[in-house]
Formats: C-alpha cells, structure tokens, sequence
C-alpha cells in the first residue's frame, strides 16, 4: 500500500511550467530525499502534491479532504515563522490541533506525543522558554517536533535541516531514519548531499521542473548526473561507515 | 487562564455597577438599585432604566466587541499593530452617518443615523471582500481595508468640507468623536444583534489563530480552511464594529491596546488572548465612559477622545518597553 502516489503532476504558476511530469510513489518505511538545485522547484512540488497551489495530473494527497489530508501528512514549510512568544511546548502542541474536536482539549494521549517529539528534538530543557527568543537553528528543532508530534504517516518537510549545527543535522537526519524503521514515510528537500547519501534510503532529482532521477542515493549520485544538474564534482565511496560522499569541485 | 478571567469579569461588574451610580442626577445607592430592580413611572427609574441602564449596557457590548476584534485581527494578521478599524469598516460607517447628518436623514426617525452608518459599514465589508478576492492573502486584506478606509475619509472630508450648515458640521465632528450619552435602550436593541452574531463568528476562531500563528501553509496543512477563516473574521469584525460605530461613533485605540496589554497574560496564545481581550475592552470602555463623567462633569467630554488620550501614551509605553527587551 502506498502512502503517497504522485502521477503526471504538473504545476503552472502565472502562465509558466514549474514543475512537469513527475510521478512516483512513496511506500511505508522510505526516507525519500528531495533534491535539486535552487529554483529546481523542489518547493512548489512539495506545496502543490500537499493541495496548497493549483495543479495538474493527480496527487494522492492533494485528493484528500482538508480534515483528512491534516490527519495523513505533516508538513514544515521553509520559512520558518512562530509569531507570537508562546513557550516551546505549547507550539509543539499545535501539531495535535487536527487530532482535537472543536471544543476539545488535549488529553493524555495528546501529551504524549508532545512529549516524545520534545525528547526526539533535544527540547526538553527548553520546553518553558518563549519560541521567539531562541537561535533560527533552536526554532528549527521546534519546527520539527511540530511537525512530529502531528503523528502523521507521511512528513513532508522544506530543507528542516538548514540551519542546523553539524550535531542537530545528524541527529535529526538519524531521528527521520528512525521514524522510516518504523513504517513512516518522509519526502524531504535537503541540499546536504552528504547527510542525504548517508540518512535517506531513496532520492528524487529535480531539475529544470522535472524528475532527472530516482532510486538509491549510490544510482542517483553519479558523477554524470552531479556533472549534469549542479555542475559539481564529488568523492564517493562505500566504506566501513557506510556510503560516503563528498562534493569537491565547480565544474564549468 | 482563570485567573486573568475571574479578576476581568469582577471588573467588568464593578465598573458596570459604578456606571449606572454616576450621573448628573444625583441619587442615591439604595433609591437607584431599587428603581433599577422594580421599575415603574417615577423619574428616578426612568432616569435609572433609560438613560443610565442603557449607557452601561452600550458600555460593555462596545468594549467587548472592540477587544475581541482587536485581538482577532491581531491573530489572524500576525501583527501587534493591527486593530478592528483596519478593514475600513468603522470608517465606512462614519461616512454614513456623516451623510445621514448632513442630508438630515439622521433628524428624520431615532434610528436614522445608526442605520446609515451600518449601510455604511455592510458597503465597506462587501467592497473589501471584492477587493481582497476570496483567496487573497492576509497582505491583500490589508491593502483592500486601507484603500476602502482612505475613500471613506476623503468623502467624510468632502462632505464636511462642501457642508453649507456650520451647525451640521459641528454636529459631525462631535459625533465623530464617539460617545455613549443620551443613548436609549432602542440604541442597545439595534447593535445587540449584529453584536451577537459578531461575537459568535469572533469567538470561535480560537484554534485557527493558533494554529496561524505558524504561517498560513503550515495552518491549512493542520486542517484549518484559512479562506473561511478569514470570511469569518471579515464579517465578524465588520458586525460587531459596524454596530458599534453605528451606536456610539468611533471610538478608538481599544481594539488596538487592550489585545497588547493581556497578551504576557495568556502566554501571548491568540485563542486564549480572545475572551480575554473582549473583558478587557469592556473594562477599558466603561472606565473611559465613568471618566468622561466625573474628570469634566459639565463638559460633555467624548469618549474617544478619552480612549485615544489614554491609549496614546499607554502605546509609547509598551514600544518602549519592547524596545528594552530586544536590545
């Protein structure tokens, strides 16, 4: 059973092709990497499969209705926006806002997801501090255990690692992993090519607006396609730690 | 969280019960009350149940629709400085009771005035929302509220300005000041139902203000229709401060302090902020409106310049200390 089935998507912003023919198909367990140069398009795939803009061809997702689609998917946009003070726990708590009835409030249950996505981010300590206050990289974490604690089968996230000391950049790619093991699914957008090839067990190449490639990270990091999308050179290698790549050069 | 509402409620009844005790009139505190309570014709429950009961009453409805207006709009735009006035109702039902003046609609019949200015106000709602367009976000709502309140101050100005009867004008810019005297009970009947609905549709946007304040995708990614949320707070705000405007004139600055100074209160959550804000505003406006009585109690002084004169400095005063914290 999928969890997300993409087919013949396409997405026309003011009379132009973004993104066109892509189509592919997310199963429980797969940590799918998106990625893509700038102005790829990775982030008005991801916002248009989630039914946020106009588009065409199908998403499973996007199909959904509105209340469904909340219970289905998590999502964490780029801009990374918490408007008032409110304290970290509390903006963790929005996540179970699909999960609660109109007048509802949360219960025990609620409360411990909330608590788990805490412990998973490393935000205990700062559970009591106003969201606003903390570094971009700390609002991140926030972000993310927002996103966590909505309990969802699939997570979408916008580059949630941008931003992130090299430890919190592991740690969280290490924390999607886990989630993976234990039947989620997540479609990512990253740019660190490195900490995609090591965490992500599937990646998806945008470019130009379209898919350029798709399958293991060994398949779709070749030298010819890195040549071809972003112009660069990389070391890569299958070592004792796992595949390991580093990019190196400019060519062009 | 109840204990920031016990305290407000206390008082709102409070302030409430030293609004019908105050007045030119002097009675006394057990004649009053009990003409309050068993009516009949005496002067004393005439003056108690149609002139003072009403004021009161007027009091809390306007305060309470201004504050919870003011913290909506506030939530759903993000933005401390935002306040109900903003989508161009109030001035738009300014303009109508300006024109109803000056064309001496407002002399005809008791409620002339008030239902010019609540045309006014449905006129100006109806034009923002083509402006803005159903699926507008929350920058196109601004833009649409300052063109549709600029139109409606240049027209209050041109009807001032091309206004033959200098009596007409003074009366225009007095009203326009705002205030809560001599208003009847037919004055409270009229805005108790648009107020009503106002705060039904204000109220219960609790959890979609929550929700927003993660950003509008993350919102409609939670499940919250931000398009309706928005409809819903476009016509709330534009009922309840229609109604207001229409009842009692503009009357300023509440909607824009009261939701600013609860917010450490309620660990700045916009849902709680609500309620909230809306006994905060009822406080803020019965204070002011026992101020205007007993500061110059022979000079009919208006309740919104009071508001405003309170609400200026009151402002500075949280820039400021804003200013301290983010250095």
């Amino acid at each position: 059973m999928t969890v997300l089935s993409v087919s013949d998507f396409s997405v026309t912003l003011q009379n132009r092709g973004v993104i066109h023919d892509v189509s592919f198909d997310i199963d429980p367990g797969e940590f799918v990497g998106l990625i893509g140069a700038n102005g790829a398009g990775k982030t008005t795939l991801m916002r248009a499969i989630l039914g946020l803009l106009p588009h065409g061809g199908l998403s499973s997702l996007a199909q959904l209705p509105q209340a469904a689609r909340a219970g289905h998917a998590a999502w964490m946009p780029q801009m990374r926006e918490i408007a008032w003070p409110i304290n970290v726990q509390s903006v963790v708590m929005l996540g179970r806002i699909p999960h609660l009835g109109t007048l509802q409030k949360p219960g025990a249950d609620d409360i411990r997801q909330v608590e788990a996505a805490l412990a998973r981010m490393d935000l205990t300590e700062m559970r009591h501090r106003p969201a606003t206050q903390l570094s971009g990289g700390e609002q991140a974490r926030v972000l993310i255990a927002r996103a966590l604690a909505q309990d969802t089968p699939l997570l979408l996230a916008d580059e949630p690692i941008a931003g992130l000391d090299p430890a919190h950049q592991i740690a969280t790619m290490q924390t999607f992993a886990a989630l993976a093991q234990q039947g989620k699914s997540l479609l990512v957008s990253l740019h660190d090519l490195g900490l995609a090839a090591r965490h992500c067990t599937r990646l998806i190449l945008l470019g130009n607006g379209t898919m350029v490639a798709d399958g293991t990270p060994e398949d779709v990091l070749s030298p010819e396609t890195l040549a071809q999308v972003f112009g660069i050179a990389a070391w890569c290698q299958h070592t004792d730690q796992g595949f390991v790549y580093q990019p190196l050069d400019v060519i062009r | 969280m109840i204990r920031l509402l016990l305290p407000l409620s206390l008082a709102v009844a409070v302030l409430f019960g030293v609004s019908l005790l105050i007045g030119p009139a002097r009675i006394g505190l057990a004649d009053s009350l009990r003409a309050l309570m068993a009516g009949g014709d005496s002067p004393i429950a005439l003056v108690m149940r149609e002139i003072r009961l009403p004021r009161a009453l007027l009091a809390v409805m306007i305060g309470a629709s201004l504050g919870l207006a003011g913290a909506a709009m506030q939530g759903y735009l993000r933005n401390p400085l935002a306040e109900p006035g903003l989508i161009g109702v109030s001035g738009s039902a300014a303009l109508g009771a300006v024109i109803a003046i000056q064309t001496g609609f407002a002399g005809g019949f008791a409620l002339g005035l008030p239902l010019a200015a609540l045309s006014g106000a449905l006129l100006a709602v109806l034009l923002v929302m083509a402006l803005a367009g159903p699926r507008g976000t929350s920058l196109t709502l601004i833009l649409a509220g300052i063109a549709v309140s600029a139109l409606a101050a240049a027209l209050t100005s041109l009807v001032l300005n091309l206004s033959p009867n200098p009596f007409a004008a003074s009366e225009i810019v007095f009203w326009m000041m705002g205030s809560l005297e001599d208003r009847s009970m037919t004055h409270v009947w009229l805005a108790a139902p648009l107020m009503g609905l106002g705060l039904a549709l204000l109220g219960t946007l609790g959890r979609g203000l929550d929700a927003l304040t993660l950003g509008e995708d993350a919102a409609q990614a939670m499940g919250i229709h931000v398009s309706r949320l928005r409809l819903q707070l476009v016509f709330g705000t534009a009922c309840v401060v229609g109604a207001g405007t229409a009842v009692a004139g503009a009357i300023g600055f509440v909607g824009l302090v009261v939701p600013h100074i609860l917010r450490p209160f309620v660990g700045a959550h916009p849902s709680r902020l609500l309620w909230a804000s809306a006994l905060g505003g009822a406080v803020m406006v019965l204070a002011a409106d026992i101020a205007t009585r007993v500061v110059l109690p022979d000079r009919d002084l208006k309740l919104g310049v009071l508001t405003a004169l309170v609400g200026a400095p009151l402002f500075l005063h949280l820039i400021l200390k804003l200013r301290k914290e983010r250095l």
